[in-house]
């Protein structure tokens, strides 16, 4: 049953197993376990994320192409409930009719580029998808009527889902069972759904031939395996999956803008997350996001109590000013790809194979 | 009759140098035929060009009389041209089963299944899990095939062949660098696919008495074009051949 649900893709590492139980078990009580709205955001971030992250990994990490059009199909997801609930209300109806917009819109537009594309280089690929992202960045701030601009678009969701909301007039271990509640659970079980779902797409037949292809293309098409077809078919699923992200996204924050979803800023921290949690692998995605997410929420909180502690020490306590924070969580992330270089997932499972 | 493998007048330019020159040559089916010439004579060239890695210049290619000149490598390999490359050409960090499982599995037609646990496939494993057997490779079966020291990966990239289940083995200097211990192996598995009959076999080989030994017919091939046919005593005692390929001067 579990196998089954894994698609026989274990965490291979008891320390690994453990961290994702842990992680789990922390996104489903985290309304209980930490009350506030940042806590909320925060754990309805690195949910989203894990689709985003991994939805990359399944091109990077396992098929083996860079792009940088990520984030672009991300973005045509928000957008694609933005605009809908613009246009139609708050609907459940305009909620299904933006995501099938945005999902067709992606699937065209990851072929067009795949097909177009896939038999370059593979440096000059990562320019073309950067291209067209930017492209597509600037035409989204430009066209106000439809997406804007620059401000973006804030709307309501199906009431269901709205704080004004109550299930209950009574809290329930202290925590208003209110529609925000209801979001937040809708969104972590689409994100085990899609994470289920693409670990079994990973570890298909199908997967393999990506792994396959990002070892020794030309090998992997002398077996028989058309590797165009291959590839870009890993584009068209990794960009799905990314696009079903941004609706995630876009409904739980009930606004999306260019910043939120299409900047270049995003697309560094997906690739950043995918090497921390070890590229290749997608719990690397569920680890590399948690940690990447929650380091950069709290870590200028945890300076700020650093900095008044350090307050008599004159050199020191400007280094860990909460206003350097950028610096360290720098710092962190290139001594941590520094250390390891497979990820966190790749050192946790080399060790507990030295050790079984 | 019909040739199981058949190129005619089949060619391939880099600038100006002609790397196979206008080879034509009929391979009939059950028959093992080794290319024999001195490096640079485009042996592999001529393999590419079947295989399809490469695309000809001018010629064509025929298996079972059909046209292939226009088909894609993979689809050469759907057809029944099976390659085993004379630089060891593996999935490196894949394991040593995985290798050959993704040989059975293309075979098998299932490569864009996407939607199956691929370790639910039973079959494809016990069929890669018997391959592994015959290359006696069975022990090392989990490492990555990178970690294989070099007379294993040569035994690996046969294996892979193997697990395609061509109808046309090219082999390209399969036991190049093989330690002498190790080479019987390989040898045992060629002989085995010979005396079914039934499979077309291309062998690239230096080692004289192996290719004595092994082959029906040998073609010569030198700068390029075809110079010698014919059987395998004969050609090798031609004076071309002691010439051309030994490099043994032939005294007037």
């Amino acid at each position: 049953m579990f196998s089954h649900l894994l698609s026989g893709d274990f965490p291979r590492s008891r320390v690994l197993l453990v961290v994702l139980l842990l992680i789990l078990a922390g996104l489903t009580f985290a309304p209980f376990a930490f009350p506030g709205a940042k806590a909320l955001n925060v754990a309805a971030k690195i949910c989203i994320f894990i689709v985003l992250v991994a939805s990359f990994d399944l091109l990077l990490g396992y098929t083996g192409i860079v792009s940088f059009a990520h984030t672009m199909f991300f973005g045509i997801g928000a957008y694609g409930i933005a605009m809908a609930i613009t246009r139609l209300g708050p609907t459940w109806k305009a909620i299904a009719v933006g995501t099938a917009a945005a999902l067709i819109a992606s699937l065209a537009l990851s072929l067009l580029i795949g097909l177009f594309s896939l038999r370059v280089k593979a440096l000059f690929y990562a320019m073309i998808t950067l291209a067209v992202a930017t492209a597509f960045q600037t035409l989204a701030s430009q066209l106000s009527d439809f997406t804007g601009g620059e401000d973006g678009l804030s709307f309501r969701v199906p009431e269901v889902l709205t704080p004004g909301f109550s299930l209950s007039g009574h809290p329930f271990l202290g925590v208003n069972l209110d529609g925000k509640l209801i979001s937040y659970y809708l969104l972590v079980a689409v994100t085990i759904v899609l994470f289920l779902a693409m670990l079994r797409i990973v570890n298909s037949p199908f997967g393999r031939v990506l792994q396959a292809i990002r070892e020794n293309e030309f090998r992997a098409e002398a077996l028989g395996y058309r590797t165009v077809l291959y590839r870009t078919w890993s584009n068209v699923l990794s960009a799905l999956f990314a696009t079903l992200a941004g609706a995630l996204l876009a409904l739980w924050l009930r606004y999306n803008g260019p910043d939120t979803s299409l900047s270049f800023e995003i697309m560094i921290d997906i690739l950043l997350m995918v090497v921390i949690g070890g590229m290749g692998t997608l719990y690397g995605a569920v680890a590399g996001a948690t940690l990447f997410i929650i380091t950069q929420n709290y870590l200028q909180d945890l300076m700020k109590v650093a900095s008044s502690g350090l307050a008599g020490v004159p050199l020191l306590r400007d280094l860990v000013h909460p206003d350097r924070w950028l610096l360290w969580l720098g710092i962190l992330f290139v001594l941590s790809i520094y250390r390891f270089p497979t990820g966190i997932v790749g050192k946790l499972r080399a060790r507990a194979q030295r050790a079984p | 009759m019909t040739f199981a493998l058949e190129t005619r007048e089949l060619t391939i330019r880099f600038g100006g140098h002609v790397a196979v020159n206008s080879v034509s040559c009929g391979f009939a089916p059950g028959t093992l035929t080794a290319i024999v010439g001195p490096n640079g004579a485009g042996k592999t060239t001529y393999f590419n060009l079947i295989s399809g890695q490469l695309k000809a210049s001018a010629g064509r290619v025929f298996l079972r009389g059909q046209d292939i000149s226009a088909s894609s490598a993979p689809q050469r390999s759907h057809l029944g041209i099976g390659r085993a490359f004379q630089l060891t050409n593996l999935f490196p960090n894949l394991s040593v089963l995985e290798n050959i499982r993704l040989a059975v599995q293309s075979r098998a037609g299932l490569g864009l299944n996407m939607w199956s646990i691929w370790s639910s496939h039973r079959g494809l494993i016990s069929r890669a899990e018997e391959v592994l057997e015959t290359v006696a490779l069975t022990a090392k079966r989990d490492l990555a095939a990178s970690a294989l020291p070099h007379g294993d990966q040569r035994k690996l990239e046969v294996a892979i062949l193997m697990a395609l289940e061509p109808d046309v083995f090219m082999f390209d200097e399969p036991t190049a660098g093989m330690s002498v211990d190790e080479v019987p192996v390989i040898l045992d598995l060629i002989r085995g696919l010979k005396s079914r009959q039934d499979k077309t076999i291309l062998l690239v080989e230096h080692k004289m008495d192996v290719v004595r030994e092994l082959s029906d017919r040998i073609i010569v091939l030198h700068n390029g074009a075809l110079v010698a046919d014919g059987e395998p005593d004969a050609v090798i005692a031609s004076p071309i051949v002691q010439e051309a390929y030994l490099g043994i001067e032939v005294k007037a």
